[in-house]
């Protein structure tokens, strides 16, 4: 079977088994958000934690209870990292610099899942599952809730109250994650991923020299690592690891596993606002442009141009021979386009346009589908842009889902489409204007060069993870500023959100009258695929010809 | 006691317990239960898939390893020179020297000149082992993996090795075919990745073979 087709159908596949999770799973979740009754065990937590389950909360609340949770997951992180060498499991591994774990706790906290350490040599096994693998749940948990706090402000009405945060994280992690990541993860080992907790062990080879094979609870935290759209690799090759990731079957699976959540979300959104078709236009706006970014990754591997990728026949530096660019180009724009991360392949090492498509990608706002909750709430945000465009131009006041976008829910938009670029170009200039950032650089005197400096900031402020590899990230300043960036990058949008579902929330609806625009019909899903493009287009625009484009027109 | 959510402080004790609570189900029952039931299920794999001689373990069949030896020279800092042994089948090139306590790709990028180089010189060094056209060495020969610990190579790079290995084994070029048919994987499920062949259980089975 040639690559071509082979490729397509491996895309068939995933796209097949992720129609068949849609309506079971999205279904699932909604029942999750929506019930009004708790399980023993839940019951038994809530006592735990003091918390009434009952009694629901106003946006401020609710946004202060995500800070408070995220604020001590930091801190315990942090210190978990600075004490390792105390603890058990550390495997002889010496206790993190506090850069370095400021920069790690702020990554796993904010989903993103940076790393800017090489694990094998840094993380020792207890922080690995005791630390970073529990950010890996709670974290994809948090995006998730404030993502249903946002659905329950456009679906209720005249009310202050958006849910009770810790019921929805409990839920999340109880009903969703974990009974996922047990199955997930076992079918993972099946594939040949491994699972045990020995340290690195010697042998001694065939030709008598001496290899030491790492070991590592590693399929219980590649499941999450995917499924959360966390994307931190147990091992510093990531998913092109043969432990995490050993062959086509395994990485289909986690490629299934990294789109599930943000995918089947759409049917939670449209079953909740009691409108599917809402939901199906939204997902109609996934589909298109992960669908596009994916086919470009691929034709711009298989491609293969640059000098050096000429030079070896195809684009096979930094991609292993399992994957070879098909399985990697979908891997890529997969990662890219939910805030993951995680990798199969050496992104730096891609072509030129490749590389630059996965950056391109990111800079969408990972809303394509977009990481777990992030994406959906991403998204919304963006399609009440969409109406207020299609208002503009008509020169009625907009209205998205029945509640009327006013002047309040606009300057929320407006600064939760700022917030990212500023830190994403802020960042970037802040980098190159700097010797010593500058110095970080691995493939130096080309466009290139800048690309892994643009990548890295995208990346942080996004919640993505994923990086040109090349950059030299491990020193105190892009520890520091990358950790504020992917902090800031989290919460302040996450906390604009909050404070638009709360101000929707409040509304009355307004009834529908042949002046609406109908937001679950083609013409919508072209106007949001429109907007998500231009607004990120113009303003990256320039970037990206200093980048990808220089190197690769 | 203060009703959660009316201050800040409230939010805090509730977001602590929290924390404990999801560590110790997440980061502490998760993993065990996990390892515990992969233990069972599927031992081999949950142990990284390891490869013995009479009982021996002498590698993971995913992770790849070097086959060269001493060429008794020393380089500028002293260090051996190692070289291709013409008797194994010969792994990928690897960032990392196929270190695996150090998993790691080369990050050149598709126009850097180093890597430029690099590909030219391993075209030229693998077409003088095999003794076959510079233009018949396939792509994965010339390129680093993104692990730097591939255990596969294409069927096309293992072609070009069969007639080396018959020669140095003193074994016939259709027994070696054999061989690495048998070490040859066809993608998953026919369409799943791309078709490899392992060097790990091939050089394994050549062992075995003389």
């Amino acid at each position: 079977m040639s690559d071509t087709s082979a490729g397509l159908l491996q895309v068939g596949l995933l796209v097949l088994l992720l129609a068949a999770a849609y309506r079971p799973l999205g279904g699932y979740l909604a029942r999750v958000y929506t019930s009004d009754r708790d399980t023993r065990v839940e019951r038994t937590t809530y006592k735990l934690l003091g918390v009434d389950a009952r009694a629901d909360q106003t946006w401020a609340v609710y946004a202060r209870s995500v800070l408070a949770f995220s604020a001590v997951g930091l801190i315990l992180l942090y210190l978990l990292q600075r004490l390792q060498s105390y603890l058990p499991l550390s495997l002889g591994l010496p206790n993190v610099e506090p850069s370095l774990a400021f920069n790690t706790a702020a990554s796993f906290v904010a989903n993103t899942n940076w790393q800017s350490y090489s694990p094998e040599a840094t993380m020792g096994h207890l922080v690995q599952f005791a630390g970073l693998a529990v950010q890996n749940f709670v974290s994809a948990a948090v995006g998730m809730s404030v993502a249903i706090a946002l659905v329950r402000g456009f679906a209720r009405s005249r009310t202050e109250r958006l849910g009770n945060f810790w019921v929805d994280l409990t839920r999340t992690v109880l009903r969703v994650l974990l009974p996922l990541a047990i199955v997930g993860g076992l079918v993972l080992v099946a594939t040949g991923v491994v699972q045990n907790l020995s340290g690195p062990h010697e042998i001694t080879t065939i030709t008598g020299q001496t290899q030491s094979i790492p070991g590592g609870p590693v399929a219980s935290q590649e499941v999450i690592k995917e499924l959360g759209t966390n994307g931190g690799g147990f091992y510093n090759a990531n998913s092109a690891h043969p432990f995490e990731n050993p062959n086509g079957l395994s990485n289909l699976v986690e490629i299934f596993l990294i789109l599930l959540i943000p995918v089947c979300l759409t049917r939670t959104f449209g079953l909740m606002v009691k409108d599917k078709r809402q939901g199906y236009a939204i997902l109609g706006v996934m589909t298109t442009l992960w669908a596009a970014f994916t086919a470009a990754a691929t034709g711009f591997e298989v491609s293969g141009a640059g000098t050096a990728t000429r030079a070896a026949g195809a684009a096979m530096e930094g991609k292993e021979t399992r994957f070879g660019e098909w399985a990697s180009a979908l891997f890529a724009s997969s990662t890219t386009g939910t805030s993951t991360g995680a990798v199969n392949s050496a992104h730096d090492s891609f072509t030129a346009l490749g590389g630059g498509t996965a950056l391109f990608h990111m800079m969408l706002g990972e809303v394509s589908p977009g990481g777990v909750g992030s994406g959906l709430y991403g998204l919304l945000v963006l399609a009440v842009l969409a109406v207020f465009v299609a208002g503009l131009m008509v020169g009625r006041t907009p209205e998205y889902l029945g509640k009327k976008i006013t002047a309040r829910e606009m300057k929320l938009v407006a600064l939760y489409i700022l917030a990212t670029p500023s830190l994403v170009l802020a960042g970037a200039a802040v980098a190159m204007s700097s010797a010593g950032a500058r110095a970080a650089i691995f493939n130096t005197g080309s466009p290139h060069g800048f690309a892994e400096v643009l990548y890295a900031f995208t990346s942080a402020a996004n919640n993505n993870g994923s990086a040109f590899g090349g950059l030299s990230a491990n020193t105190t300043f892009y520890n520091v500023v990358l950790g504020v960036v992917m902090l800031l990058g989290r919460f302040v949008p996450m906390v604009l959100v909050l404070a638009l579902a709360g101000s929707v929330a409040r509304q009355q609806p307004v009834p529908v009258t042949s002046g609406t625009l109908p937001t679950h019909k083609a013409l919508f899903v072209g106007l949001l695929v429109g907007v998500v493009l231009i607004v990120t287009g113009l303003t990256y625009f320039p970037v990206l010809t200093l980048g990808p484009l220089a190197e690769g027109l | 006691m203060m009703t959660p959510g009316r201050s800040p402080f409230g939010q805090v004790g509730v977001a602590l317990r929290a924390m404990i609570a999801a560590t110790i189900l997440l980061g502490v029952l998760y993993p065990l239960a996990m390892t515990g039931a992969a233990q069972v299920l599927f031992r081999g794999n949950a142990n990284g898939s390891m490869v013995r001689v009479a009982g021996h373990e002498v590698g993971s069949d995913l992770i790849g390893q070097t086959y060269t030896r001493d060429t008794g020279q020393k380089d500028a800092e002293g260090n051996a020179m190692m070289a291709p042994d013409p008797r194994w089948f010969q792994s990928r090139p690897s960032a990392v020297d196929y270190d695996a306590m150090g998993s790691a790709a080369s990050q050149y990028g598709p126009n850097n000149p180093e890597l430029l180089k690099l590909v030219e010189q391993r075209r030229a060094e693998v077409a003088k082992l095999e003794g076959v056209d510079p233009a018949q060495v396939p792509p994965d020969a010339v390129t680093a993996s993104g692990s730097g610990l591939d255990p596969h190579i294409s069927p096309a790079y293992a072609a070009i090795q069969v007639r080396r290995i018959a020669r140095e084994r003193g074994l016939s070029v259709d027994e070696v075919q054999r061989l690495v048919e048998r070490n040859t994987t066809g993608r998953t499920l026919g369409f799943l990745g791309q078709p490899t062949v392992n060097v790990v259980t091939l050089n394994r089975d050549l062992a075995e073979a003389n």
